[in-house]
């Protein structure tokens, strides 16, 4: 049976579409409003809650747990002191990239990790002889995220425990009269927060959160608005952007960490006391610049689109739902240099944009390549720029709140 | 029927691998006849309206292996291919609990968590570990096997190929590959999983048609042999035929029909005619003669060495090789006529899962005790059985409202210890049903009929010797080259322009056609005179 999110009932009385798809085998709303689109306004400019509850839960605990996370994530949980996240990633030895997930230290000795896809064996199997204990703990918790520049209007309300929260760092907090966990954390890339609580206390959540967020604007939003933010935002999906190593048919299937624009959780790589799975691998890649590709952005060029549609006699779209298909990227000399694997025209940024891989040589921002379109049935190159991601990035999302921290 | 008729090909037996071969033979421009026992097409492969508008599959009853290529170059889907997506897998359990696979991945995932969270992503290693398997053997089970005892140029190329083909397989791979021709399905199923139920789904199909419980070394191969087929390029799933597997041997006949070749039914051979070596006809038991340069049995090695020729005719190591071929068949059908859906108390009104195979093996120990039985000669008291509901998704299978369920079932010897199976085909028919009705209460208010299908009748109905579904066992030293015996295994007899292409060459039993096409191949190229 396809599972209901602890928030369900809930979210059947907020879907006016009927439009509902699966994510980890739970029921879950494509968009909750006739136009996904007005969702999306929504997280940009006032506030939108999505139901995360889906993702993958374990809990991670016991005397050797950093020790353990020390070796399996790629990225240096060392650093994540309680109170803090991290958006991670594991490799295999050959350096590529398995999985990504965000690890919430609660404490010294304990840590929430969570994950797009089922991970409990191949972490068990990791464990040698660390004193570790790793359960699944999926279906105890709700998240609900609150999303948008009025996110921390409405959950400052309800939850003062949040003030001064930094980015990514998390809080215990009573919220609708349930013990939760609030995190400034999302896959908006605009400011926002997390709501983890206990299965049971998810409609005293949701309705607490509305009950005040009304007023703000604030509105359920659905699968497709949050592909468009996380586009936006230079948030990499697994199934879309790359593939878990462990399971690709073969290498051209398999992204390592610097491929996917990741490199910058590798800070510490040359930290000899840090032998995470897939370092050595890594560390010959980096110096020997073997790195197949790089994750960037790209903006299309609005006048040579314009141009290019006009010309052939069509209203130039501009089509907001993203597109997860192999786009081709050339150079000016028609070699193929590179392959979109995330497309979409954003409304905030009014441009064409795309997550795509690119032959390193042509990775730095500002570099002009081509996006291949299809304009009247055949394939037409239409220029695009290299850009950084995030390509949108406003200043309140990583901005303190009341000052602090 | 006159007698000396002159034909390029004959071929004996017009079970499924008879018809792929037949066609494959008239489409090159061959004479060819099809010559059947039977009073219908399809050998092992049949559907048979036993009671008005209940059509029963009653012996093989679903699609996997079928070379996807024989659907094109075949052009099947003109003469009617069209398989049914079988969109589930249900596993009763003796808790009343159950394990239900569907078609959303997460989905499944979720279910398997629920038996295990640990299990998720370690059927995710699993499939992908038995993918890669997959297609580092396909190549092996997709053309003839090379021969290790013959030093020709030709086939020393061959051999070469082969070798450069395994070098370049993953070492991971390799083991993997070697673990399962070698191992357990059991001790390699534990090497991935800690629920029983998902073990005892999986390791289910390393015991079909074979004498093996799911303990016993080689039943890895049995396992891999049931994994390398697909529906509709999903590695390893399978498919009920329109009209059930007889739908599909009626489809073959067409298309061979089309390309030119005869089919005659009601025609049992007696003899293979040869003169100087080489074959130049058969001989019908009603004493019809007919000629040919090819003569190719589809029937079984029993057959095709040891009754249609004379074994005197033959080296004698071919003869002790095929003395020692080992048959012994395990498994029955019991195929049911129902007045409705059964129920399964757990789940309520939900029938969605009837609509793809039922796996009533609840636990690995179940199937292995199952199997412990027949070592000494009995049948299981709580057997094995896979069923099947077809008319859940094809309504011309039943009346509305109305369905036929097939069972295929274990372990049912062939030797019984102490007793025959015409005195013994009701009890073991009896401990299929109260089997079900300890599941599904209440399945016996449903049945209307049953068809019961020993391996006595498996053996003198479908001619299969023993009743051993696949020709002969999936043993190790009975696949490959060695299939059905070393340096016969490539469809070429000891007699001259008389050939085989039944379930006992290589690639083996399962419908298939592997051997059939590839059969067609050596023949072909024999007439042509090419290596
Ligand atoms: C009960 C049962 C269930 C099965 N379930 C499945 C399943 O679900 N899926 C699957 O893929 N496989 C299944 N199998 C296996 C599969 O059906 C067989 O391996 C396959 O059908 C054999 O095909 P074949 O053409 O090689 O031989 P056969 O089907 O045995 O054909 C041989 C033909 O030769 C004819 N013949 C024999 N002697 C003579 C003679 N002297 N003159 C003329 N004709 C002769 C026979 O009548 C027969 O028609 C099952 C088998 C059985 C018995």
């Amino acid at each position: 049976m396809l599972r209901r999110t602890p928030f369900h009932d809930r979210v059947v009385a907020a879907n006016d579409t009927s439009l509902w798809s699966h994510w980890a085998g739970h029921l879950v709303v494509e968009q909750y409003q006739l136009s996904e689109k007005w969702e999306y306004v929504a997280v940009r400019t006032a506030a939108g809650a999505f139901d995360t509850s889906p993702l993958y839960k374990y809990r991670v605990v016991g005397p050797d747990a950093e020790r353990f996370l020390t070796g399996v994530l790629a990225r240096d949980v060392r650093t994540c002191r309680p109170g803090q996240a991290q958006y991670t990633i594991w490799c295999d030895e050959r350096g590529y990239v398995n999985e990504d997930g965000v690890v919430f230290r609660h404490a010294s000795d304990e840590f929430l990790l969570t994950s797009a896809a089922p991970n409990l064996s191949y972490f068990r199997h990791q464990i040698g002889r660390d004193r570790v204990e790793i359960t699944d703990i999926t279906d105890a918790l709700g998240i609900l995220a609150i999303q948008g520049p009025r996110s921390h209007a409405v959950l400052s309300a309800l939850a003062p425990e949040i003030a001064g929260l930094a980015y990514f760092h998390h809080t215990p907090a009573k919220l609708g009269g349930a013990a939760v966990t609030i995190s400034r954390t999302g896959f908006t890339g605009d400011l926002g927060y997390e709501i983890i609580c206990d299965r049971d206390d998810a409609p005293a959540v949701w309705d607490a959160v509305f009950d005040v967020g009304a007023a703000h604007g604030l509105i359920p939003f659905g699968q497709i608005a949050l592909l468009m933010a996380r586009i936006e935002a230079g948030l990499l999906l697994i199934g879309k952007d790359f593939e878990s190593s462990r399971f690709a048919d073969n290498d051209e299937h398999r992204s390592t960490p610097f491929e996917l624009g990741l490199g910058w959780m590798l800070r510490s790589i040359d930290d000899d006391s840090r032998p995470f799975i897939g370092r050595r691998a890594l560390l010959r890649e980096r110096d020997d610049g073997t790195s197949r590709w790089k994750m960037v952005g790209l903006a299309v060029d609005p006048y040579d689109h314009h141009t290019k549609f006009t010309a052939a006699g069509m209203v130039p779209p501009k089509d907001h739902v993203p597109v997860h298909e192999d786009m081709m990227v050339y150079d000016d000399d028609r070699r193929r240099v590179g392959y979109a694997t995330s497309f979409m025209y954003s409304p905030v940024l009014q441009r064409h944009i795309a997550l795509a891989r690119i032959v390193p040589a042509l990775a730095a921002p500002g570099t002009r390549v081509n996006l291949e379109f299809t304009i009247n049935h055949e394939y037409v190159q239409v220029g695009a720029e290299v850009v950084r991601t995030p390509m949108f990035a406003p200043a309140r999302t990583t901005a303190p709140m009341n000052g602090a921290r | 029927m006159s007698t000396s008729r002159q034909y390029d090909a004959i071929v004996i037996g017009g079970g499924h691998n008879g018809l792929v071969n037949g066609a494959y033979l008239a489409q090159a421009g061959l004479r060819t006849i099809i010559l059947e026992r039977r009073h219908l097409v399809g050998g092992a492969a049949i559907t048979e309206e036993l009671r008005p508008g209940f059509k029963f599959t009653t012996f093989s009853y679903a699609l996997s292996l079928l070379r996807p290529e024989i659907i094109h170059e075949l052009d099947l889907v003109a003469h009617g291919f069209m398989p049914l997506l079988m969109p589930s897998s249900f596993c009763p359990m003796e808790n009343g609990d159950s394990l239900v696979i569907g078609q959303d991945h997460g989905e499944n995932l979720q279910e398997i968590a629920r038996h295990s969270p640990h299990d998720a992503d370690a059927f995710l290693q699993y499939r992908h570990d038995i993918e890669m398997v997959v297609r580092a053997v396909k190549p092996l089970f997709d053309n003839a096997a090379p021969d290790p005892f013959d030093a020709s140029p030709d086939n020393l190329a061959e051999m070469a190929d082969l070798a450069r083909h395994l070098r370049g397989i993953d070492k991971g791979v390799l083991h993997n590959l070697v673990r399962l021709l070698t191992g357990s399905a059991s001790d390699f199923l534990d090497d991935y999983f800690e629920s029983d139920i998902v073990k005892a789904w999986l390791a289910s199909s390393g015991t079909i048609g074979t004498s093996v419980g799911p303990m016993s070394q080689g039943s890895g191969l049995v396992l891999l042999f049931h994994s390398m087929g697909e529906h509709d390029g999903h590695v390893g799933s399978w498919a009920f035929h329109k009209g059930g597997n007889g739908g599909f041997t009626q489809v073959l006949a067409r298309a061979a029909e089309a390309f030119g070749a005869e089919i005659t039914l009601d025609a049992e051979v007696e003899r293979v005619l040869t003169a100087h070596g080489r074959a130049t006809g058969v001989a019908l038991a009603d004493g019809t003669e007919l000629a040919a340069d090819v003569v190719v049995s589809a029937a079984d090695p029993r057959r095709t060495f040891t009754e249609f020729v004379d074994p005197r005719e033959l080296p004698a190591d071919l003869v002790d090789s095929l003395r020692r071929y080992r048959y012994q068949g395990t498994s029955s059908k019991v195929n049911f006529a129902l007045d409705g859906l059964p129920t399964y108390p757990s789940l309520g009104d939900r029938s969605d899962m009837f609509r793809g195979f039922m796996n009533v093996a609840p636990s690995v120990e179940y199937l292995e005790r199952a199997f412990d039985e027949s070592k000494y000669g009995w049948y299981s008291k709580r057997p094995y059985i896979d069923g099947a509901i077809q008319s859940t998704i094809d309504p011309d299978m039943a009346p509305p409202g109305q369905h036929v369920m097939s069972c295929f079932v274990q372990y049912t010897p062939y030797a019984l210890r102490s007793s025959g199976w015409a005195a013994e085909r009701d009890q073991m028919a009896d401990n299929v049903q109260d089997t079900l009705e300890s599941f599904f209460p209440g399945f016996s208010d449903l049945v209307l009929q049953r068809e019961v299908v020993t391996p006595l009748d498996i053996e003198q109905v479908a001619g299969l010797p023993e009743g051993n579904i696949f020709h002969g066992e999936f043993f190790a030293p009975q696949m490959y080259f060695f299939r059905p015996a070393p340096g016969w295994h490539r469809y070429r007899t000891p007699i001259d322009g008389y050939y085989q292409c039944g379930s006992g060459t290589h690639p083996g039993g399962c419908v298939s056609g592997g051997p059939g096409r590839l059969a067609s191949r050596r023949i072909l190229a024999d007439l042509a005179g090419r290596p």
